[in-house]
């Protein structure tokens, strides 16, 4: 079931196509990710979403009704370059968020207490923003998120700025939402991450999009029938048989290959010949190649 | 609880909760207070405590004593001049005042003050007018005159103003003075109001810019209600500090003159004139009739009408300027220097108004009145500058629904420009930019 659908979404400032023509969906309980290089349309994208803006085209869906005026409460934002009000106390600040978002204000005390304890912080309830260190306040704007338990949460880079451990913990965390069944909409550049976490993804350039799906429908579907061989003894004379070499190491070969089924013959002439591999597989493209080469086609 | 409601409550308690808001608040009427009396303190600090030994020749202080004060206080001495001037320092003296005998009390009679340590001049005011007293006393009594005669001599003139149309007096002279300082401290209140809070709304709005907080908020709730929601907060600290100037000033004020009679004493500075019916300064109980005149005269003032319609007016000029601060803030980048330029436009006005308004008060009947109390960029400060001077009714109604109309269009027009800047980060916003978010692109 999808929890949010696109469909034809345009957004102009003056001249200048931001949003041309967008459609896609969100499944519930995915984690997708929103990818584009800067400028592409990614933040006037989520401001549409987010019902900051409205689009001048096209119309948004939430759980199939056209965005509601109360869709903020479903929806979650944590923007890239974050802020919070430096005076303010941890909990007075969360209290504020979460009441603009609807709660109720002891429902929000008590969604606060939880996360606090969760994330083992209830010694700063009563500390300023200011006091924080820049990762504990992108942990304290992550709660502000999620607060209101939402249905789509969005994310822009959200591990910028984070320590290791607490990468470790924001991804637990959003593990854990979606298994809740929150949909997590995750913009990013750091291809590693996506390709970590996302199970679907759309990639736009120009405020059109280039790619959509699966991640792994796209890799197999972008994939050029490279594979790697290592082998436990020097490397048999006759190789260039195989395909094209592209890496030839002492033990190590990586061959490009017509189609799939060459592959298989490759490996079953190698085993009859007696040679012993230790492994063997496809290299599918990272989605970092799959983003450069995207981008860099659809720009010439 | 209603977004906007939450909103205004964060704007509001964050700001009253302050340190910085407390310190301004109180430490405004307490700074005027210290310099009351830093004031009263200097003038009378020379003459503080003087202890002066009279040698009066003339036996003019026999049947009038002179009056001591905290400021000096006379001894009489019944020596000859010589052996007080030998012993006055032994005795705890400063100072001997010498009153020599004469022959004719219609000549000039020179008093002297012996002393290393100088008068000062207050202390030698106040000795000279109550010696001229005396001698003017005791010249009435060698002429044989009657001193109520005398007294009933003293014409006492006072112009009553009256309104053609009613016949009713309309205050007169007490009235003008008061209505003065009255419409000019509104005026001025007014003025502070508009530009310390809607200055202060313009920095709100670009620190909710620069640190992005802008973009959690706004995907919660309009930008309309954000913008409202701290012009009205901001709005409401305003009110409370001017209400808590309201109790504290006068109170202070009573306090600061207590204080300085108790300390310095009634004559400080002023001579004992009381016996001098030809004098125009006034004695304590001419002061204290002056002061329940005054006080009359506020009381007598249509309050009922003055302070709902000063309320209207401080909310139609605080929403007209404060929407147009916050339309500048959202405008502005992440580089406050920018700022000036464009809030230029509406200081300017601010600033106009205030010295109109000084003008006004002097002549509150003039057409620059009339016409600058109807302009909505200056009526807010202008017209209740004009209210403790009975303005016609149609005239403040006039002005009131042109700056309430005024002020709804420049609160749409500001909340146009806002919703866009808010989310506008690296670039230059000059007026065109504007021009075109107004539009709607």
């Amino acid at each position: 079931m999808e929890v949010l659908r696109l469909d034809q979404v345009v957004k102009t400032y003056g001249l200048h196509r931001a949003v041309d023509g967008v459609s896609f969906s969100v499944p519930k309980g995915c984690i997708f990710g929103l990818l584009g290089p800067n400028g592409a349309g990614k933040t006037s994208l989520i401001r549409m979403i987010t019902t900051i803006t409205r689009a001048d085209e096209g119309e948004i869906f939430l759980e199939g009704k056209s965005l509601p005026k109360d869709a903020p409460h479903y929806i979650g934002y944590m923007p890239e370059e974050r802020g919070l009000y430096k005076k303010m106390g941890v909990n007075e600040h969360l209290l504020y968020l979460g009441q603009l978002k609807g709660l109720s204000k002891k429902n929000a005390q008590d969604e606060i207490d939880r996360w606090l304890e969760k994330f083992d912080i209830t010694t700063w309830k009563k500390k300023r923003i200011e006091e924080l260190s820049k990762g504990m306040q992108q942990k304290v704007q992550f709660i502000a998120t999620v607060l209101h338990r939402p249905k789509i949460i969005i994310l822009d880079e959200p591990f910028s700025g984070l320590d290791p451990i607490n990468t470790n913990i924001i991804k637990d965390e959003i593990a854990q939402l979606k298994q809740e069944g929150a949909s997590i909409i995750f913009s990013t550049h750091r291809m590693e991450q996506v390709e970590e976490v996302c199970e679907k993804i759309v990639l736009i350039n120009s405020g059109k999009i280039l790619l959509e799906g699966e991640v792994e429908d796209i890799r197999q579907e972008l994939k050029e029938n490279n594979y790697e061989y290592t082998f436990s003894q020097e490397l048999p004379g006759d190789i260039e048989l195989l395909g094209t070499i592209l890496i030839q190491e002492d033990k190590r070969l990586l061959i490009h290959v017509e189609q799939d089924s060459d592959a298989d013959q490759n490996l079953k002439r190698l085993i009859d010949r007696g040679i012993h591999i230790l492994s063997y597989r496809e290299i599918l493209p990272s989605l970092n190649e799959i983003f450069i080469k995207t981008v860099n086609q659809s720009a010439s | 609880m209603n977004k906007l409601a939450l909103i205004i409550k964060r704007e509001y308690w964050t700001r009253v909760r302050k340190l910085s808001f407390w310190l301004a608040t109180l430490l405004m009427p307490l700074g005027m207070f210290i310099f009351m009396l830093v004031i009263v303190f200097i003038f009378s600090y020379e003459s503080d405590g003087l202890n002066i030994a009279v040698v009066d020749d003339a036996a003019l202080t026999e049947q009038r004593d002179l009056k001591s004060s905290k400021t000096a206080e006379f001894t009489i001495e019944s020596t000859s001049l010589e052996d007080a001037l030998n012993t006055y320092e032994e005795k705890g003296f400063d100072g001997v005042l010498h009153i020599p005998k004469y022959d004719d009390i219609f000549n000039e009679l020179k008093p002297a003050y012996y002393s290393t340590k100088n008068l000062g001049f207050t202390t030698q005011m106040s000795i000279s007018s109550q010696i001229e007293s005396r001698i003017r006393d005791e010249r009435i009594r060698v002429s044989q005159i009657d001193p109520d005669l005398l007294k009933k001599l003293k014409p006492d003139v006072s112009i009553t103003e009256i309104n053609p149309r009613d016949k009713t007096d309309t205050g007169g002279e007490g009235r003008s003075a008061v209505a003065t300082v009255l419409g000019g401290a509104m005026g001025f209140i007014m003025y502070i109001v508009v530009f310390v809070y809607g200055t202060m709304v313009m920095r709100s709005v670009m620190e909710e810019k620069t640190t992005r907080i802008v973009e959690v908020i706004v995907s919660s709730v309009k930008p309309f209600q954000l913008m409202m929601g701290k012009i009205i907060g901001v709005g409401l600290v305003g009110l409370t500090q001017v209400a808590i100037w309201g109790i504290l000033i006068p109170i202070i004020m009573t306090v600061a003159s207590l204080i300085i009679v108790a300390f310095v004493g009634p004559e400080a500075g002023a001579p004992d004139m009381s016996a001098m019916p030809n004098n125009p300064s006034m004695s304590p109980d001419e002061m204290q009739g002056m002061v329940e005149a005054v006080m009359t005269e506020i009381t007598s003032l249509n309050w009922w009408m003055i302070i709902p319609s000063f309320i209207l007016f401080f909310l139609g000029g605080y929403f007209l300027y404060a929407s147009l601060f916050a339309a500048v803030g959202s405008a502005m980048g992440d580089d406050s220097g920018e700022s000036g330029s464009l809030t230029l436009p509406i200081t300017i006005p601010v600033i106009l108004a205030l010295y109109i308004m000084f003008a006004v008060v002097q002549n509150p009947n003039s057409d620059l009145a009339f016409w600058s109390s109807q302009f909505p960029f200056f009526s807010p400060i202008i017209m209740p500058a004009r209210f403790a001077f009975d303005p016609p009714v149609w005239q403040v109604l006039l002005s009131l629904v042109t700056l309430l109309l005024t002020s709804t269009f420049f609160v749409w027009l500001s909340a146009r420009i806002y919703r866009v800047g808010i989310l506008r980060y690296g670039q230059k916003s000059g007026f065109k930019q504007i021009w075109s978010w107004i539009k709607g692109s």
